[in-house]
């Protein structure tokens, strides 16, 4: 039973691979097609985008995945770089903006318009992609979900997928790299993030206080302490970036009273 | 250009001290709220590991609470900062009211820690294994005393504010 489940685990890791790798090539190859048409696109980006691939290779692959299935706490780390590090690393390669250069007119503006439509909007809302990264995340901690992703590939697949996509969702909410067809105001989005975060830290004092099931009580409190402050960590980026975007955004456009040539 | 020491302050910056007078408070407020966290959390839970991560009688609202403000505190340390950078930006800097806020702010976190969180939600406590009554003293009378400093602060750039505009 224990090994045909290893082995399971085995086949799987090649698909995510190839995923991953096609991901990369992918943007590669829009920036070929990009850089045809227009100025070079920034090499840092590419680096940002790298960076998220790597991130989300080494918590699927490797020793990292194997541990996690055994150690709650690699689990969390795992959780840290797929659902928010890798989320943060790739909406700062501003992929979307990426594809619209790469593509011609015509796909552009047929793109564009399929992300004004409501079904986008309503996914990309901050509230919606706050609920489904942060409530994803109460759900699979407090119900068997958890326990059963360790016994179903299947299962993990879907967990994975859905902690990274909304994990991209809402760091792509709170803060915009890539154009928005419905943008929200700094303060709607800065108290969004600040609900988004409170909940994270609560749930990683309550998985402390009542551990997950199958999870050995140490296990469960190291990994939340560790949830507690890694997502601390992570979110002081997308806070720094908000409010730099909204210092930027509130520059004084006119000569203020006081300064050179008012008086 | 802008003389920011003592009170002989140009007129231009006298009357941008004015017109950014509740941003100062509000920058220096929240500077406030982040800093009395932070010290908490990295002298108290970290360096002298008397408060507890997590203690068995911490109520639902306690976790709750503690959530919301210690994300709230995470993201004014930073929003304070930008709005100082602010301040400085648009020459309205007003160092004196700024601290005013910073106190009160500091003073006004440390006394809800203090009576809220510590003992009706009961978070955890400051210290284990000690006489709890002084310590719980002691932390509340600091608060009180940052607080009174910080509304003093306050009163007075207040009035100083009002004599500005009166002369205008």
């Amino acid at each position: 039973m224990q090994h045909s489940e290893h082995a399971e685990r085995m086949a799987i890791e090649p698909l995510y691979l190839i995923l991953l790798g096609a991901g990369w090539l992918l943007y590669v190859g829009a920036i070929f097609l990009s850089n045809k048409k227009r100025r070079p696109w920034p090499w840092f980006r590419t680096v940002f985008w790298s960076a998220g691939i790597i991130s989300m290779a080494l918590v699927l692959t490797g020793p990292l995945a194997a541990w996690s299935h055994t150690s709650f706490i690699a689990h969390m780390v795992g959780h840290l770089l797929l659902g928010m590090l890798a989320p943060l690393f790739m909406v700062l390669s501003a992929p979307m903006t990426l594809i619209l250069r790469a593509l011609n007119v015509d796909s552009a503006r047929r793109l564009v318009f399929l992300l004004k439509s409501r079904p986008i909007f309503w996914l990309s809302h901050p509230v919606t992609a706050a609920i489904l990264n942060v409530g994803g995340l109460y759900v699979l901690y407090t119900t068997d979900i958890y326990l059963a992703m360790h016994h179903n590939p299947l299962i993990e697949l879907v967990v994975h997928a859905h902690v990274f996509f909304a994990g991209y969702l809402f760091t792509g909410a709170i803060i915009y790299i890539d154009p928005v067809a419905h943008r929200f105001s700094y303060l709607y989005r800065s108290v969004i993030l600040i609900a988004a975060l409170a909940g994270h830290g609560i749930l990683s004092k309550y998985i402390y206080a009542y551990p997950p099931t199958g999870v050995p009580r140490g296990e469960a409190e190291a990994g939340g302490m560790l949830m507690y402050y890694g997502g601390d960590a992570i979110d002081l980026m997308l806070i720094v970036i908000l409010c730099y975007h909204w210092y930027k955004a509130t520059r004084p456009r006119l000569p203020e009273i006081g300064s050179e040539g008012a008086n | 250009m802008a003389i920011t020491n003592g009170s002989s302050v140009d007129h231009a910056t006298a009357k941008n001290r004015v017109v950014y007078s509740s941003f100062n408070l509000w920058s220096g407020f929240l500077f406030g709220l982040g800093f009395a966290a932070f010290v908490d959390e990295a002298i108290f839970h970290q360096l002298l590991h008397w408060h507890h991560f997590y203690d068995q009688s911490t109520t639902n609202a306690g976790l709750v609470s503690d959530g919301i403000f210690h994300a709230f505190s995470w993201f004014a340390t930073v929003a304070s900062l930008f709005m100082y950078a602010n301040l400085r930006r648009r020459k309205g800097l007003w160092p004196k009211r700024w601290i005013g806020g910073a106190f009160l702010g500091t003073g006004s976190f440390q006394l809800y820690d203090g009576l809220i969180q510590h003992k009706v939600m009961k978070l955890h406590q400051i210290r284990y294994g000690v006489d709890l009554f002084v310590y719980d003293l002691v932390w509340n009378i600091i608060a009180l005393i940052l607080m009174a400093i910080g509304i003093y602060l306050l009163l007075r750039t207040r009035k100083i504010s009002n004599k500005i505009k009166a002369e205008r």
